[in-house]
């Protein structure tokens, strides 16, 4: 088989942690999908060929992890051993749920505000800081390691979790004003 | 037949010998073919010197004809002359029925999923019209490069969904051809403009062919092209401007555009020879011969302008949602290239040169750009060019889902996931003793079942009977290169593997193709036992040779002795399998058993290789970069 055994991190050769170089981190997955990718086996045996796939799969499946910091926040918690259910786990912060009510009645309201394009461009930027703000928290959380510090983590990727379903939910009303347009 | 020029076995174990490859564009109003040709890449004519190919095919009640004289056709014989099948190519019933009151054929639906046309020589489909047209490059390749083809890369649109990937795919197994990968059309074009070779930037493809539209921003970043997004439209493109132009003048003669086939076949045709002729001329002259007697008028460019500005608008707004999809802003796109020949017509060039606020790249023959890439890729994947660098990474260009209660779909792997990807998803049973469970995947954006793609639904059956919800079923959806999907499916607590039945939605199945297959064999002379025992003859020698190359480079680095007398053991038996046997299947097993005894080296090598691509960066290297901090 493949070598599965290595972490993401190792994979790449980068050390484990939360902040990580962005540029460093898509140099290597190139380096690493120029030997793995299946373009290179396709003149080759179908043993090379299948390897090349599940490498390549893999190699692909640890970037998009890494890539991104709420699947990299995931990934470190689940390294150090923090369970992660939403079905078990509830947002015990009424000030934030409450919030969350607020913008989703604010994005319903866009279609009907006197200029939606505005009025959504208004909104996505309070959404996005507000994603910007929570990343940082995770970022100080993460690094800083104590049980309580990753308890909390898995707090704020909740509430990414959240706010990036609110983020995609005003990028599909954006797409509905374009079409329209 | 031609046979695969390749040296006796152990003689030229060369590594790097040169094969036989090409790339094939198969397009919906024409397809051609391309291969390197002394370090060049070139579009192959026929004999009369014609490098496009019409994709058109006639049938008779003695035969088939391909290109211009199955195109000149068209108009006297309307119903058993296909054209734009590209359109229909891995598309379903009800999809013919919309595309399908535009295209002047007969369409027959049978107990198959796979739609019909009846024809002079019986019902066919999409796939086995688009056998005809490879088969033709194909010989026109075998003929030109005078040997065997090792493999093509065949391009298809970013767009296609699973289903017209895989019917593409099977297209070319009917027509005898080894595909090496399918490659969307957008990233050949820039392989055929060199931009792999350029300077890091981000460049957008515009094509605008017959029948499909694709606009794709692709980003290359140190020598890897990777495709940020990709959209378009399937079912827009010149043809439609012949359709828009046609109508018009039918219109201004009076006539009822929907009258007969042949007057609008004629219509189209005198459209599109207007709009080329708009190229290079203010005005065009029409003289347009109608069941009631002829009719004259003059088509300005500033007309034929308007008429298709609706259609090139749309284009412009697809070009804005990809910007979107990939985050990019119009300014920030370095080249925009051409590709297809309806980007020949000056409206389009305008538009899209307002919209990027550059001119866009049209040094290369538009209607050849795509194959030229291809071939260039063909090459490369052949394993001609050990040495190059180039490397192109894809993503697949929907989302693919299933449905969920309530008819609503559940995304699994979103569009624009680089591929190759896996993904894994746990199913559980709904009632106690469940044995079987149904699961429908699906392709697109949509929220509802009902406005994505069926591609298939698979059954799980022999899951081990338990209390409802204790299953855990993994089911695994893994998207491959070239774009293809496959599932499988494992019960967690067991480690049973639940069988996979696949039903394809819009496919052929595997006995379907077979059928085929050996129905168009029959047909031909050849014997189809012979031409099994030279596949396997051929796929047999790639493996050895492939393995012999492999020995060469680092069989004693990564072997003991024995180990390595155990493998040259193992391959000298697939030789004399080879050399004595002319059974098909013997040489299947014996290229099965080398490929199980070498299986631990293959793994060795592959981790070998990572481990030196990532030699040298030890960890602590970067320590200092990590007050840097995420993105």
């Amino acid at each position: 088989m493949f070598d599965f055994s290595k972490n993401y991190f190792e994979l790449f050769g980068l050390p484990v942690g939360f902040r990580l170089d962005t540029a460093q981190l898509a140099a290597r997955y190139r380096e690493l999908q120029k030997v793995v990718h299946p373009d290179r086996f396709a003149a080759a045996d179908a043993g090379s060929q299948r390897l090349s796939l599940q490498g390549a799969t893999l190699v692909n499946e640890a970037f998009a992890t890494l890539k991104d910091p709420l699947k990299r926040a995931q990934y470190l918690l689940a390294l150090r051993g923090v369970e992660q259910d939403p079905q078990k786990s509830t947002l015990n912060d009424p000030a934030f749920l409450m919030q969350q009510m607020e913008l989703r009645e604010a994005l319903a309201a866009v279609s009907s505000a006197q200029d939606p394009r505005a009025r959504l461009d208004a909104l996505l930027d309070e959404i996005g800081g507000m994603i910007k703000h929570q990343l940082a928290r995770l970022a100080v959380q993460l690094e800083d390691g104590g049980a309580d510090q990753l308890a909390a983590a898995a707090e704020t990727i909740q509430k990414m979790q959240f706010l990036n379903k609110l983020h995609a939910q005003a990028e599909a009303i954006e797409a509905d004003l374009e079409e329209a347009i | 037949m031609a046979l695969l020029q390749i040296a006796e076995p152990g003689q030229s174990a060369a590594p790097h010998a040169h094969r036989l490859a090409a790339g094939i564009d198969l397009g919906t109003t024409n397809s051609l073919v391309a291969s390197v040709r002394s370090g060049r890449a070139e579009t192959l004519p026929d004999e009369t010197g014609a490098h496009l190919l019409p994709s058109v095919v006639r049938y008779m009640r003695d035969g088939v004809v391909v290109g211009e004289a199955a195109r000149k056709a068209a108009a006297s014989d309307p119903l058993n002359t296909l054209s734009s099948v590209k359109r229909l190519i891995g598309r379903g019933v009800a999809d013919v029925k919309r595309i399908g009151s535009e295209l002047p054929y007969e369409f027959v639906t049978v107990d198959s999923t796979v739609p019909r046309v009846r024809t002079i020589a019986g019902d066919v489909t999409a796939i086995e019209v688009s056998a005809e047209i490879l088969k033709i490059l194909g010989e026109r390749a075998r003929h030109t490069l005078g040997g065997e083809l090792s493999g093509v890369v065949i391009t298809v649109p970013a767009y296609f969904d699973d289903a017209q990937r895989q019917a593409t795919k099977d297209a070319a197994r009917l027509a005898g051809l080894h595909v090496y990968r399918l490659l969307n059309e957008p990233t050949a074009a820039a392989v055929a403009y060199g931009l792999d070779r350029g300077a890091d930037g981000v460049h957008a493809i515009y094509d605008l062919g017959g029948g499909t539209f694709d606009v794709s921003i692709l980003r290359l970043q140190g020598g890897v092209f990777e495709v940020m997004a990709t959209g378009g439209d399937t079912a827009l493109g010149g043809d439609d401007f012949d359709a828009a132009v046609a109508i018009w003048l039918l219109q201004q003669a009076g006539a009822s555009a929907t009258t007969d086939r042949g007057v609008m076949r004629h219509a189209l045709d005198v459209a599109r020879a207007a709009k080329e002729a708009l190229a290079n001329a203010e005005t065009t002259p029409i003289a347009l011969g109608l069941p009631a007697g002829g009719w004259r008028t003059e088509l300005s460019r500033a007309q034929l302008a308007a008429l298709i500005e609706p259609l090139v608008r749309k284009t412009i707004s697809t070009c804005r949602r990809v910007l979107r999809d990939a985050g990019v802003t119009a300014d920030e796109i370095e080249d925009v290239v051409m590709v297809g020949g309806s980007t020949r017509t000056l409206r389009v060039r305008e538009l899209v040169g307002e919209f990027f606020g550059r001119e866009p790249l049209v040094d290369i023959d538009p209607d050849r750009v795509v194959a030229i890439g291809a071939a260039i890729q063909a090459d490369v994947l052949a394993g001609n060019k050990p040495d190059d660098e180039m490397l192109l990474l894809d993503v697949n260009p929907l989302s693919l889902g299933i449905e969920t209660m309530g008819g609503l779909t559940e995304k699994i792997i979103p569009r624009n996931t680089t591929i190759p990807v896996a993904r894994a998803q746990e199913f559980t049973t709904f009632k106690d003793g469940q044995t079987a469970m149904a699961i429908h995947v699906v392709q697109g954006e949509r929220e509802l079942v009902s406005d994505c793609r069926s591609l298939a639904r698979f059954e799980l059956r022999e899951i081990p009977p338990m209390v409802a919800g204790a299953a855990r079923i993994r089911v695994t959806f893994a998207v491959d290169a070239d774009g293809l999907l496959q599932v499988e499916a494992r019960e967690q607590a067991t480690g049973v593997s639940a069988s996979v039945e696949v039903k394809p939605s819009y496919g052929l199945t595997d006995d379907e193709i077979t059928g085929m297959l050996q129905a168009s064999i029959d047909h031909a002379h050849d014997d189809i036992q012979l031409r099994r025992l030279v596949e396997e003859q051929v796929e047999a020698r790639r493996v050895i040779e492939a393995l012999a190359a492999a020995l060469a480079s680092d069989g004693d680095a990564l072997l003991t002795p024995e180990e390595r007398t155990a493998i040259d053991a193992a391959m000298e038996r697939l030789r004399l399998v080879v050399g004595d046997s002319r059974e098909p299947a013997a040489i299947e097993a014996a290229i099965k058993q080398l490929e199980n005894d070498c299986e631990f080296y293959v793994e060795r090598r592959m981790n070998s290789n990572i481990r030196k691509a990532m030699a040298g960066h030890r960890v602590d290297e970067f320590s200092e970069e990590d007050g840097r901090g995420a993105e």
